[in-house]
């Protein structure tokens, strides 16, 4: 197996599972906030908030990477000041965890949602006559009741990070090691003499992980449904 | 002793509800869209009344026009639901606990409770295999071990078989006399008021409809019972 697979494509490949697993991690707080916040609160802005949260799903992914570039970039206010701190995202793998998280973002916010909605606020508002705050609300009753929801979440927005092309190329380039990831990595294969082995390879290593992703989750989806019925 | 005031324009129904007791059991008694849960969710403060006035045992809880409204979670009201409303996800033991938690107290009287209410056997087993008396009779011992100031039964013996019935009003007679907790039953079974009440607040269409004392109701609306 490892001497199947090149060094190179080893390198994408571990780069890609490690963006596509920390885009997850950092936007996961996020998303669990902004979906308890769509699912349980009306506020002023929600409908817009709920509209721009799918652009991402809607636009072009290469049009995503320009409007990162062009607010993370170093020439860009934001970028350029994010600098001279030492952040800098454009052109690095940081910036591709970004641009994967972006992309996954919505997914995992409508999952979560969806997830939040199917927990019966009567027993949320049982735990508040019971002395629960918020906080703890959330942890003991809203979370536990909607985890299979949040688990299928993570594995679709992991499979969207883990095959970002457009805004992630757009965004950090590709640079050997640093911002090459498995569909670039093909990509670039695919515009080389020769290339057409290691475009079949990576295609196939690609396959594996997106079917191991689709797998994990229908049977945490499969499962959540059977628990629903069980419950009902 | 409890003194409630609530007005309430609701989408479908006006409730102007108000009413003063000092009894150990009080009874609202009344059809299905009396405004009897509605009273319960305002004493719990689940509902906001758009107008009104809730003091429980010289504490205002609720007070629209001094604009006192204490949090749900500081008003220590021990609410049984209709539904038992058991966390599905917890044991029978994690539920009865949670409360006390919540509080971060300890359980104080869980033995004592989990004692007068038989639920021993019942610890380690998760909701959904309890049986609807079963269910009842823990939302009873979760809502009390989270030491209430008043205890609120919103119709606790609905769809519960005859036999179950049967225990669980047992269990609330023995409740009654052993713990002497406030107690607001909501319900529309004569028979229930007759068991365990001191007086009635008859409700009908969001009013009061009138008040009776247990002799009294029962002489109305239980013609053939003895007094319990």
């Amino acid at each position: 197996m490892t001497d199947w697979l090149s060094p190179q494509d080893w390198q994408a490949l571990a780069l890609s599972l490690h963006v596509a697993v920390l885009s997850v991690v950092f936007s996961l707080p996020i998303a669990l906030a902004l979906a308890w916040l769509l699912s349980r609160k009306r506020f002023p802005g929600s409908t817009l908030v709920e509209a721009l949260l799918f652009l991402p799903l809607i636009l072009p992914p290469v049009v995503t990477g320009y409007a990162l570039l062009a607010l993370l970039g170093r020439n860009a206010p934001l970028g350029h000041f994010l600098a001279e701190f030492g952040i800098v995202f454009a052109f690095r793998w940081t910036g591709a965890v970004i641009a994967a998280a972006v992309m996954g973002f919505p997914l995992l916010v409508l999952s979560i949602r969806v997830a939040f909605d199917g927990v019966d606020t009567r027993l949320e508002a049982a735990a508040e006559t019971l002395g629960a705050r918020a906080w703890r609300r959330f942890v003991t009753i809203t979370l536990p009741l909607s985890l299979r929801g949040v688990a299928a979440g993570c594995v679709l927005a992991f499979a969207r990070a883990f095959g970002e092309f457009g805004a992630t190329i757009s965004f950090v380039s590709n640079i050997p090691g640093e911002t090459r990831t498995l569909p670039i990595a093909i990509y670039e294969l695919l515009s080389v003499p020769g290339g057409m082995p290691g475009v079949q390879r990576l295609s196939l290593v690609a396959l594996l992980v997106a079917l191991a992703a689709a797998a994990s989750a229908t049977v945490i989806a499969g499962g959540a449904l059977r628990r629903k019925s069980d419950d009902g | 002793m409890i003194d409630f005031a609530m007005r309430h324009a609701f989408a479908d129904f006006p409730l102007d509800i108000a009413f003063r007791a000092d009894v150990r059991t009080l009874a609202l008694f009344g059809d299905s869209g009396a405004g009897k849960t509605s009273v319960l969710n305002a004493i719990a403060g689940l509902l906001e009344p758009q107008n009104g006035r809730v003091v429980l045992d010289d504490r205002v809880l609720f007070d629209r026009a001094a604009g006192i409204d204490v949090p749900v979670t500081e008003r220590r009201i021990g609410y049984v639901f209709q539904d038992g409303r058991l966390f599905p996800h917890l044991d029978v033991r994690a539920n009865l606990l949670y409360g006390a938690r919540s509080r971060r107290g300890q359980a104080a009287g869980f033995d004592a409770i989990v004692a007068l209410l038989e639920l021993a056997p019942l610890l380690a087993r998760p909701p959904t295999t309890l049986s609807g008396g079963e269910r009842q009779r823990v939302a009873i011992g979760r809502a009390l071990l989270a030491a209430p100031r008043a205890l609120l039964l919103d119709e606790p013996l609905t769809g519960l078989h005859a036999e179950a019935r049967r225990q669980v009003l047992d269990y609330l007679r023995r409740l009654k006399r052993e713990l002497g907790v406030f107690t607001v039953l909501v319900t529309h079974h004569a028979d229930e008021v007759a068991a365990l009440a001191d007086e009635v607040v008859l409700l009908a269409a969001g009013q009061v409809a009138g008040r009776l004392a247990h002799d009294a109701f029962v002489a109305r609306f239980v013609p053939a019972a003895q007094p319990a």
